[in-house]
């Protein structure tokens, strides 16, 4: 007998399986594969009979499901149709399902919280960890009161502010974010932010083919190979043209030898994916000589603390992860794209944006506008499909931002940098491994003997998260002895000890 | 079907009372951070760095930013007066049509915020996150269950980036039958969102627009018209974006297939029907799910949102990378599209993991009838809805049975010198977030009204009294309720065109001045 459950997967019952009832179904199965099992309706599959009450599950009240049975009959009364599957009469009779699809059963509060307690359990957390892993995304310190206003009922659960009256809350917000991504960047107009760095990249790149009218894009190769990936994805499908320079470890590459008038632009990162920072003044100055745009991209917000910013070096787009600021690591997700650009170019901006004007009784407000480059107006014209963006992550990076402010925001890229300062003097004195990198903000390359990939694994056993194997972002480039390490505010001593005694033991 | 419940006596006169703070009780007003803060002001306390040669050559900054901060208690109370000028779900029913404006349980929050998903990188050892990659790999066996679909794609960030997987899917699988030359059109009905147009414009597709039939709906034979050897695809949406069942689905997906044709469907209906009938049975090739909308994912005052792609057996193997694959006892991400018929990659990442754990304990906790209770109380809210107000608004594709939303328009209206606009401004000044309005752009001053499933009948009754006192003052001709409103509101109506016309997207400290 062969059963399927929700998850797809078959199990084989003994042949005598009918003739053995009634005995657990703990018999047959691993208690940890039940607890996905509903084993209701795997006995009314089977006709398994039960000892016992079976549970009324059709009259037992959804924690959040309002409307009582008695509700649906006086509403359908008042609809004047006799149940509700009267009102799918639409929907081609073949189609509607006639007994519940075979998943489990609803669980209370305190079951999903054990069931997803258990899977946590599994993964090793940032803060359990000497924790030196970055590249794109970074562990910082977030305030409580962050977490804790973008709690709040007003901001949590509103929607996007089409209706201003009622939104100045976080249309104010948008504002706000919008102003401290220009400062930051050094530019004149940010966007109400896009879904993550990489995202925001390639819509810099459809932004700059849509300015010059050329279609072709240079990518630096600073650039986090899956920005890249995710620019060379959508311009291959969009039919525009990409080159890729060749990976850059040391940040040597001749850019401005590759600019000419069919380039729209040219995509740089500082600082680069292997944590050299770079100037951008004379690339910037190529690309204007042809035509072409300057996009700016970093990974690393905090950067922007104590660097130079992208604009003051003469970028026309600057791009960039905002994760950093506010945000927590998710595993990847949700974070929040950052997208600034000169006033010029702002009606080819993708996204939204909030603006200020007044209300009917003079007083200041602020609504969204230029909605005239958006898809719900323009549609096949729109400069961006963009609809739900990032708003929350943009409030938190907001909230985080407006509790640094500038002095803070200084101290603590200084701290960062000073961090990975320390740690590439530690490691100046362990044989056999060599930070590649002349600059760097809080992240740099290291070399080591033989695989990182394989080095990390140990290090790791021992409780260290010592980085990125760069062959993990560029499998197929024979970098695969280069390991980039990050550390932040949240680095200590101790971590830092433990990261040259791990690596010494596992190389 | 309740009175008017309470009565609220007109202002004398059509401004606001002034006060000295600009303060209206509870409702307060509050400047800019970039007027309250300074320089150098912080509310996180941060020691000083060891001093050490920096390796920043010569890129350290030298010239201030300009940002402001503000100490932990200033912070606070700005940030909490900015909330409270804002409408909420908690605080009220929101019935904005095709966005799902559901309850968020916070159950949901705080398993998101455990640190073993919160504090987790992307690109941790694969080893440390077995968790998490089980995770993911349960909500997309939900996914494929819920919609019969062969595979999911999980990396898309939000419904609009879940449509454009989908359409790379698809042109990635012409261009597999070597057909890109020639297929590039892609059908979407008129009434379709404003991103189907969006993307697959931004595919270089160029769009045919299908019509609608009097009812509302797109007929098979429209669809059979409009095809040729140059159709790619249909993007459609099932419930429709007029808040109804697309009959003649199943012919149209057999029309397109026979045609060498795709269909995309879009999802973002799909809270009315999971449960209840599985996409892949309708014959859907690709298909983005909100997990924003129907999985009650917070939206955040407009995002973060998450769009994993369901897909069909002959769209899978062009799915995105990264995906997850069993290996022995181990999940493991599949990251390289080398080698792979995979489309390549669409984000940095793996997607969205804090709104997986949402969406997912959003799941577990409804289990299999729950989630077809939800959808099922969603549709009957909606004709609920429908069946209090059919006597006084008009439809425009008559009275007929809706799904989980109901869609109204203007005609009713005519006469009265009250616009849609106008009417969905007085409800904000009787406490209601509008409806959706003017959406879809194929009906004529439309209103189109979601309730969801979590809206108790009481309220559901207050909201339809309420609607009907409206409608009753519209048609007596009691133009300041609905022309000067709203009056109760944080602010008052905003000049967009202002805005628009002299875009002030930044504080600069000269307008300050």
């Amino acid at each position: 007998m062969r059963i399927a459950d929700g998850r797809r997967r078959l199990f084989e019952l003994p042949e005598d399986a009918l003739e053995q009832v009634p005995k657990k179904l703990t018999d047959f199965f691993d208690e940890n594969l039940l607890q996905h099992f509903d084993c209701e309706r795997f006995l009314s599959i089977t006709g398994f009979h039960v000892i016992g009450k079976r549970s009324k599950r059709k009259e037992k009240a959804m924690r959040y499901h309002p409307l009582s049975e008695a509700d649906r009959n006086a509403m359908l009364a008042t609809i004047g149709v006799s149940s509700i599957e009267a009102l799918y009469a639409d929907a081609p009779p073949a189609t509607l399902l006639r007994t519940p699809l075979d998943l489990p059963s609803g669980k209370s509060e305190l079951d999903v919280e054990r069931f997803f307690a258990r899977l946590a359990a599994r993964n090793m957390p940032a803060s359990r960890a000497p924790f030196f892993v970055g590249a794109g995304a970074y562990k910082h310190h977030i305030p409580a009161s962050v977490d804790h206003l973008i709690q709040r009922s007003e901001f949590l659960t509103s929607y996007t502010p089409y209706q201003p009256e009622i939104s100045q809350g976080t249309l104010q917000y948008l504002f706000e974010f919008q102003t401290q991504v220009a400062l930051l960047t050094g530019m004149e107009v940010a966007n109400a932010s896009m879904y993550d760095g990489s995202t925001a990249t390639a819509e810099a790149v459809l932004m700059a083919h849509r300015v010059t009218k050329r279609r072709k894009a240079l990518l630096s190769g600073g650039l986090h190979p899956h920005y890249a990936e995710v620019v060379r994805t959508i311009s291959r499908l969009a039919e525009d043209e990409v080159e890729t320079m060749a990976p850059d470890v040391r940040a040597t590459e001749d850019l401005i030898a590759r600019i000419d008038d069919t380039l729209s632009c040219v995509v740089v990162q500082t600082p680069d994916v292997f944590g050299n920072l770079r100037d951008l003044t004379k690339v910037a100055e190529a690309c204007h000589r042809n035509g072409a745009l300057l996009v700016a991209v970093f990974t690393e917000a905090a950067s922007l603390g104590l660097l130079k910013s992208p604009g003051a070096m003469g970028a026309d787009i600057v791009v960039g992860e905002g994760q950093s600021i506010g945000n927590s690591l998710n595993f990847g997700g949700p974070y929040v794209g950052l997208f600034a650009t000169r006033h010029e170019f702002l009606r080819q901006m993708p996204g939204r944006l909030a603006g200020e004007s007044v209300d009917a009784d003079g007083r200041r407000s602020y609504v969204l506008t230029l909605s005239t480059r958006e898809q719900h107006i323009r549609r096949d014209k729109a400069t961006s499909n963009i609809c739900t963006n990032s708003g929350l992550c943009a409030l938190a990076f907001t909230i985080h931002l407006t509790l640094l402010g500038e002095a803070g925001l200084t101290r603590l890229a200084r701290v960062n940098h000073a961090n990975a300062v320390l740690l590439a003097h530690m490691l100046a004195d362990v044989q056999n491994v060599e930070v590649l990198n002349e600059t760097f903000f809080n992240e740099f390359t290291l070399r080591v003997e033989g695989d990182a990939a394989a080095l990390i694994e140990r290090m790791a056993a021992r409780g260290v998260l010592a980085g990125v194997p760069v062959s993990r972002l560029l499998p197929h480039a024979g970098l695969d002895d280069l390991l980039l390490v990050a550390t932040t505010e949240v680095n200590t001593q101790e971590d830092r000890d433990a990261f040259v005694a791990a690596l010494k033991e596992s190389l | 079907m309740l009175d008017r419940p309470a009565v609220v006596e007109p202002l004398d006169d059509d401004k606001t009372p002034a006060t000295f703070t600009g303060n209206r009780g509870l409702d307060q007003e509050e400047p800019l951070i970039f007027e309250i803060g300074r320089l150098d002001a912080t509310g996180v306390d941060i020691d000083d760095p060891a001093p050490l040669a920096t390796r920043l050559g010569a890129l350290e900054r030298n010239a201030p930013i300009g940002l402001p901060g503000l100490t932990e208690p200033e912070t606070m109370r700005h940030y909490v007066r900015l909330s409270r000028k804002n409408y909420s779900i908690d605080a009220g029913l929101y019935p904005l049509g095709s966005c799902t404006m559901k309850h968020n349980p916070r159950s949901n929050e705080k398993i998101a915020r455990y640190e073993g998903f919160a504090d987790l990188h992307p690109l941790q050892p694969q080893s440390t996150a077995q968790g998490a990659l089980e995770l993911m790999q349960i909500l997309a066996d939900w996914l494929m269950t819920l919609t019969n679909m062969h595979a999911v794609a999980m990396s898309p960030k939000a419904g609009a980036h879940g449509e454009l997987c989908g359409m790379m899917a698809i042109k990635s699988a012409i261009a597999a039958r070597g057909e890109s030359a020639t297929r590039n059109v892609v059908l979407i009905p008129q009434s379709a969102h404003g991103t189907n147009p969006a993307t697959a414009a931004l595919l270089g597709f160029s769009v045919r627009v299908v019509p609608a039939a009097a009812d509302g709906t797109v007929r098979a034979e429209a669809v059979k018209e409009a095809l040729a050897p140059d159709v790619a695809a249909i993007m459609l949406t099932n419930p429709n974006t007029c808040g109804l069942f697309e009959r003649d689905i199943v012919d149209i997906a057999d029309a397109m297939h026979e045609a060498g044709g795709y269909f995309y469907c879009d999802g973002a209906n799909f809270n009315a029907i999971a449960g209840v009938a599985r996409p892949g049975d309708f014959g859907v090739d690709a298909m983005h799910i909100n997990l924003h909308k129907t999985f009650s994912t917070p939206h955040g005052g407009g995002g973060p949102g998450a769009g994993p792609v369901v897909l069909s057996e002959r769209l899978a193997p062009f799915a995105p990378v990264p995906f997850i694959r069993r290996n022995g006892d181990a999940l493991e991400l599949v990251e390289d599209a080398e080698g792979t018929q995979s489309f390549g990659r669409l984000t940095a990442f793996h997607g969205q993991m804090g709104m997986f754990v949402r969406a997912l304990a959003y799941m577990l906790a409804h289990g299999t009838d729950g989630l077809a209770q939800a959808s099922k109380d969603a549709v009957l809210s909606a004709n609920y809805v429908r069946a209090s107000l059919r006597d006084v608004m008009t439809q425009p594709f008559g009275d007929r049975i809706c799904m989980h939303e109901v869609l109204f328009d203007d005609a009713w209206l005519r006469g009265t010198g009250v616009t849609t606009l106008d009417f969905a401004k007085a409800m904000i000044d009787e406490g209601y977030h509008p409806m959706t309005i003017y959406f879809p752009l194929v009906v004529h001053g439309a209103m189109l009204i979601e309730p969801t499933e979590s809206e108790s009948k009481a309220s559901l009754d207050l909201f339809i009294a309420t609607l009907r006192d409206l409608a009753r003052s519209a048609k007596a001709g009691d133009m300041t309720r609905f022309t000067q409103a709203p009056r109760l509101a944080p602010r008052r109506r905003v000049d967009e065109a202002l805005a628009a016309r002299k875009p002030v997207l930044r504080w600069t400290p000269n307008a300050a001045a």
